[in-house]
C-alpha cells in the first residue's frame, strides 16, 4: 500500500524530532539531497528551471500509471535536500492528491526560520512548480 | 571629540544586543544595510511625537518649525559632503532613485549617438537606468572592463572616452568586491574629453570622507540606510549650474513655481527636483545619523574599519580551499569569497544558523559574476562597531560550517 502524502509528512516530522541540534538537523537534510532522485543532465533545461531560488534547481515531472514522479537537482546542498524532502513527500502520488495537499510538515520539523516560504532557499518556488506540474495533468 | 571606541560605540546601537538562533548577533551584512544608533531612532519619534507637520506651505507653527529643521538638515548634508551650496543638495528615496533622476533629467539632453560609460562593477543600479536612457534616446553604454584582481581596467579608459561621451558614471566603492576606485583620475579624464561625472557613493560616504569639491565631480548618489540612518531617503548632489540647466525628473507639489493649465514654470533649486511630499522624517533622521558619526572621531572609527578588513583578509587565508573575489591593493572592509565548490547559499545558511548575518548571491552585479564565472558569492561586510571577537567567531562558524558541508 503506497503511503499517502499526509503520513510521509508525518513520518519526516518523526524523522526530525530525533534531533535536537541544529547541526545535526542539516546533517541530516544535507544526507536526504543524497538520495534525490537525480533529473538526466540532459533535462536541465531553462524551462525545468524553478526561478526564485539563490542557487540553481531544476525539476522534471513524468507521469506513471497515474501517479506523477518527480525528479531534481540543485546547484546548492541545502536546497537539494530541501527539494529531496519536497520530492519524498509529493512524488509518486495522484495529481488530484499533490493538487489539494497541504503541506503542514514545514512549520513542524524544527527549521523553519530556514524553511519558511519568504526566504531566498525557493521554497514557495518549488512547491509552485511541483503543484502546478501536477495541475497540468489535470487540466485536459 | 573623544577618539574612536568600539566599545562604546557598540553601546549606541540596540540592535547588536539582540540574539539570533539563540547566538549574539553578528553583523556582517553593512553592505546591504546598516544599523542604526539610538539618537536616530529617537529622532524619528521625536519628530511624530513633537514636530510632524507638512513642510514649506504652511503658515502654522508645525509647518514652519518643521521647513526650518529641513532646510537645516540639508545644509547639514551640504556640510558633510563640501557641497557649495544646500541647493545642491536633492533628496531622494535613495541612491537608485538618485541616480534615476540623473538619468531622465541629465538624459533629456542627451542625442542619439550619445555615449555614457559605466564600468564592470556597477551596481544593476547603476546599470539598468542608462540602458532604459539608451533605449528611449538612442544613446550607446560603454562600459570599462574590470582586471582579474578585480581592479578597473583603467589602461582601457582614454580609449573608451572620447568627445561623444557625454556621461561617466561610476561606482566609488564596488558593494560586491570592496575595491576603492581611482574616481578622482576618471573625472580629470572625463572632463578633459567634455563629459560629466556621477559617482555612485552608496558604499563610499559611510567609510571614507567624501568631498565633492575636492573630487569635482558632477553628480553625487547616496543613500541614508547605508550610513545609519531610515530606508526610504537618499540624496543626489548636483553642481548648481548644471542642476540649473536640466528640466526636472518628476511634476508635482513643492517643484512648481506657478501652474495654469496652459504653461506651469517650475520652482528654482532645489525644490525643483523634489516633487510632492518628501520623507521630512527621513531627511532628520539623516542628518542626525551624520551628526552621529561626526560625534564618534570618523577617521578614527574608518581606520577600525580598515583595520578590521585586513584582520578579516588574513584570518581567512588560512581556511582551505578560500579564494578572495577580489584582491584589490585598495579595499574597504568588504570581502567576498567561496570556499573549494560549496555553493554561497549553503554557506550563508549555516552561518545564519550561528547568528552571523552575511549576504550571499550576486549582489546585484550579475554582470560582474559573469565575468568571474561565479553563481555568486559570500560576503562580508563590516561597518565600525564590528570587532576583532566578531571576526574570530565568524571564521570558527564559518569552519564549522564548511565541516558540515563537506
Amino acid at each position: 500500500m503506497r503511503k499517502s502524502i499526509n503520513e510521509l509528512q508525518d513520518e519526516v516530522i518523526n524523522e526530525f524530532a530525533i534531533f535536537e541540534d541544529w547541526m545535526d538537523k542539516y546533517e541530516y537534510l544535507i544526507d536526504l539531497g543524497k538520495e534525490l532522485p537525480l533529473i538526466d543532465e540532459a533535462k536541465k533545461s531553462e524551462d525545468r528551471l524553478i526561478h526564485g531560488c539563490q542557487s540553481r534547481v531544476w525539476v522534471d515531472a513524468q507521469i506513471s500509471d497515474g501517479m506523477l514522479v518527480f525528479t531534481a537537482d540543485s546547484e546548492a546542498i541545502i536546497t537539494k535536500g530541501i527539494i529531496s524532502l519536497l520530492i519524498r513527500i509529493l512524488s509518486n502520488q495522484t495529481p488530484e492528491n499533490i493538487v489539494k495537499s497541504e503541506l503542514y510538515f514545514i512549520g513542524k520539523i524544527g527549521l523553519q526560520e530556514h524553511l519558511s516560504p519568504t526566504r531566498a532557499n525557493g521554497l514557495t518556488g518549488m512547491i509552485n512548480r511541483l503543484k502546478s506540474e501536477a495541475l497540468k495533468q489535470l487540466t485536459p | 571629540m573623544k577618539s574612536f571606541d568600539v566599545v562604546q560605540v557598540r553601546k549606541d546601537f540596540p540592535i547588536l544586543q539582540e540574539k539570533v538562533n539563540g547566538k549574539p548577533l553578528i553583523y556582517f551584512d553593512n553592505g546591504a544595510s546598516s544599523q542604526k544608533p539610538q539618537r536616530v531612532i529617537d529622532r524619528v519619534s521625536a519628530y511624530y511625537e513633537h514636530e510632524h507637520s507638512n513642510v514649506h506651505r504652511g503658515v502654522h507653527f508645525l509647518s514652519n518649525q518643521a521647513t526650518l529643521a529641513y532646510e537645516a538638515a540639508r545644509a547639514r548634508i551640504a556640510a558633510f559632503l563640501n557641497a557649495s551650496s544646500p541647493q545642491e543638495i536633492i533628496f531622494t528615496k535613495g541612491t537608485t532613485d538618485a541616480i534615476n533622476t540623473v538619468a531622465f533629467s541629465f538624459g533629456e539632453t542627451m542625442h542619439p549617438g550619445d555615449e555614457i560609460l559605466i564600468t564592470g562593477m556597477e551596481h544593476h543600479s547603476n546599470i539598468v537606468p542608462w540602458q532604459m536612457l539608451c533605449e528611449r534616446r538612442g544613446c550607446i553604454l560603454k562600459v570599462l572592463p574590470v582586471l582579474e584582481n578585480g581592479t578597473l581596467d583603467i589602461s582601457k579608459l582614454d580609449h573608451l572616452l572620447s568627445e561623444k561621451t557625454k556621461l561617466v558614471s561610476v561606482v566609488h566603492v564596488s558593494n560586491s568586491l570592496g575595491t576603492v576606485n581611482p574616481v578622482k583620475e576618471i573625472i580629470v579624464k572625463a572632463h578633459g574629453m567634455g563629459a560629466k561625472v556621477l559617482l555612485d557613493a552608496a558604499q563610499s560616504v559611510q567609510h571614507l570622507p567624501v568631498d565633492v569639491q575636492n573630487l569635482d565631480c558632477d553628480f553625487l548618489a547616496f543613500g541614508g540606510h547605508k550610513i545609519f540612518a531610515p530606508t526610504g531617503i537618499g540624496v543626489l548632489y548636483g553642481k548648481k549650474e548644471l542642476m540649473e540647466s536640466l528640466p526636472p525628473y518628476q511634476g508635482g507639489g513643492d517643484m512648481i513655481e506657478h501652474v495654469t493649465f496652459e504653461k506651469t514654470t517650475y520652482n528654482t533649486l532645489p525644490l525643483k527636483f523634489e516633487a510632492g511630499t518628501p520623507n521630512i522624517c527621513g531627511v532628520l533622521a539623516l542628518a542626525e545619523a551624520i551628526d552621529y558619526l561626526s560625534s564618534i572621531d570618523p577617521l578614527g572609527a574608518f581606520r577600525h574599519e580598515k583595520e578590521l578588513g585586513s584582520y578579516l583578509r588574513d584570518s581567512m587565508r588560512e581556511i582551505p580551499k578560500i579564494r578572495f573575489i577580489g584582491e584589490a591593493p585598495d579595499t574597504c572592509s568588504t570581502l567576498s569569497f567561496l570556499i573549494g565548490d560549496l555553493h554561497p547559499f549553503d554557506v550563508g545558511t549555516l552561518l545564519d544558523q550561528q547568528g552571523i548575518a552575511v549576504r550571499t548571491g550576486h549582489h546585484c552585479t550579475q554582470p560582474l559574476m559573469e565575468q568571474f564565472k561565479i553563481p555568486g558569492t559570500v560576503r562580508a561586510s563590516l561597518a565600525f562597531y564590528n570587532t576583532r571577537e566578531e571576526i574570530d567567531e565568524f571564521v570558527k562558524a564559518l569552519q564549522r560550517s564548511i565541516q558540515i558541508l563537506s
